[in-house]
């Protein structure tokens, strides 16, 4: 159950892993956040990054995205080295790669619909107004909430932003979506709700996900690896039911 | 803090500051333009701004003709009032109160706005979107502010001279005709345009400083607050400073 060095190149002969990190480093001043970090995402998989508060983990992904320069290492995001990438290249880059932020994040001066549609309007230009249209709508249905269509984002309760933040990321189709913490902060009914939603989601588009979480009844439902991230570097990894076996106390911790 | 700290503060300040505004430069002629967004900020900093903007023009008028009366009357000029007043307002009053009530309406916003979008992640969110929030946000604002700050402040220029005529006649008799054609007969040239050019740099450096404060915004609500209150007291200070320039540079080049 202790950690394997895991293989960086590739996981399966058949698929080339949609994310996969080498050696991250990562500090801020004396505070090293990350180090030695390796994680590797395969094509259609739902993996957990699993901490507690503080251990890092929206550093990880913000990294991943290059929201934050790591200090050292490699991150390949579907076959490119992020961390190479000019401002062009990375927006692209970007395009793929839906991010689901610990806060929602959603644009408060817009109304819903606005904040849908910003996303699409900057990268097909070439779109009309009717389509747009219909990806909203499909959006908005995808979570559920088509009546919210001209609400503003402060009119909505706590699980309506979430699934509104979620529409937000899906109107682009991304291969790959990164969840921080997408049920913190919700009763468990909504909990459950939007990790229902996160499992349709990636059959409906076929995305790969990079969840981050400590709310192990979101991770049973969701995860089909997890990762325990542990003073900077992958501690343990294995599946759900492996790790709740485990002998190690640390590990222990999470699953009591 | 000692006094060769503060100095060190403030140097690092003035350089980050400048390399914003120098990001400025760069964005400003890249596409993709965001027309809309300009456009609002143009209604929202200009067109929003004006009833304030008229009031205060309209008083200064006033107040500084019945303030100056008295002196004139003793020296038996009072038919010099008002040439006395346009020059005035024309070439400093009118510039530098308009942008300092400017500065506290305008830099405070846009210090607050950007900096909670800072703080809740819009920003990022925007970012990883693959738009460029900096043209979004920052190119459209300091543009608006440059632009609508010299159409400001002739209205304001305007309506000041309205309030003198008013203020002229509490105590006296005269027509607006009079008053008008000796308002034309003493400006020059040289009165009105080093002011008005002097004007878009109160627009610019007030929007730059406004953005800069708002998007390196720290976190937590006083970060905001903070923010924004840094902003009206760096910009106010920096228009005097600006004005100090300009009147230098029209008395070197003899445009006086
Ligand atoms: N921009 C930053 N500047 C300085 N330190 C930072 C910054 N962002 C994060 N940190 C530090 O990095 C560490 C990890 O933070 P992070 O936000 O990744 O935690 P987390 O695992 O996501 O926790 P939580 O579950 O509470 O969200 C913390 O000690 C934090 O202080
Ligand atoms: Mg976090």
């Amino acid at each position: 159950m202790l950690p394997e060095p895991i293989p960086v190149v590739k996981a399966k002969a058949t698929a080339e892993p949609v994310i996969a990190i080498h050696e991250l480093a990562k500090s801020f001043g004396d505070n090293q956040v990350l180090a030695h970090f390796d994680l590797v995402l395969n094509q259609g998989e739902n993996l957990v990054v699993l901490g507690k508060s503080g251990s890092g983990k929206s550093v990880l992904i913000k990294c991943i995205i290059r929201l934050l320069e790591p200090d050292s290492g490699s991150i390949q995001v579907l076959g490119e080295n992020i961390v190479d990438l000019n401002e062009e290249a990375l927006d692209r880059l970007r395009v793929k790669i839906g991010f689901l932020f610990q806060g929602n994040a959603l644009y408060d001066s817009m109304t819903v619909r606005q904040n849908l549609e910003f996303p699409l309007r900057r990268h097909w230009m070439n779109v009309s107004q009717g389509e747009v249209d219909g990806l909203v709508m499909e959006a908005l249905d995808n979570v559920g909430l088509e009546e919210t269509l001209d609400m503003m984002p402060e009119e909505l309760s706590g699980g309506m932003r979430k699934r509104i933040a979620l529409a937000r990321t899906l109107i682009l189709k991304p291969d790959i979506i990164l969840y921080d913490e997408p049920t913190t902060g919700l009763d468990p009914i909504t909990g459950k709700e939007i990790s229902e939603l996160m499992i349709e989601v990636q059959h409906k588009y076929k995305t790969s996900s990079l969840i981050i979480s400590h709310d192990m009844k979101c991770i049973r439902r969701t995860a089909d690896r997890i990762i325990v991230l542990l003073d900077g570097r992958c501690y343990a990894e294995g599946t759900y039911a492996e790790l709740e076996r485990s002998s190690d106390p640390q590990v222990k911790n999470f699953f009591e | 803090m000692n006094t060769s700290e503060n100095t060190k503060a403030f140097f690092t300040e003035t350089g980050a500051i400048s390399s914003f505004a120098a990001r400025f430069f760069k964005q400003v002629y890249k596409p993709r333009f965001e027309l809309n967004e300009f456009i609002r900020q143009c209604y929202v900093i200009g067109y929003q701004s004006l009833p304030l903007i008229g009031l205060t023009g309209f008083i200064m008028g006033l107040v500084l003709t019945i303030q100056l009366r008295p002196s004139l009357t003793e020296y038996g000029v009072e038919a010099q009032l008002p040439s006395m007043i346009s020059v005035a307002v024309f070439r400093e009053l009118g510039p530098v109160i308009t942008a300092l009530i400017f500065a506290g309406k305008i830099g405070s916003s846009i210090g607050a706005e950007l900096g909670s979008m800072r703080v809740t992640e819009q920003i990022d969110a925007m970012e990883v979107s693959g738009t460029n929030p900096f043209k979004y946000l920052v190119v459209t604002r300091v543009l608006a502010t440059t632009l609508m700050l010299p159409i400001l402040v002739l209205l304001a220029d305007a309506i000041a001279l309205y309030g003198s005529y008013l203020g002229v006649n509490i105590r006296g008799n005269t027509s607006f005709s009079l008053f008008y054609t000796q308002v034309t007969g003493i400006l020059e040239f040289g009165d009105v345009l080093p002011a008005f050019i002097k004007t878009f740099f109160f627009g610019f450096a007030i929007g730059v400083i406004g953005c800069y404060k708002g998007y390196h915004s720290r976190k937590g609500t006083e970060g905001v607050g903070r923010s924004a209150n840094m902003a009206v007291v760096i910009s106010s200070v920096t228009v005097f400073v600006i004005d100090l320039v300009a009147v230098q540079v029209t008395d070197i080049l003899n445009l006086n």
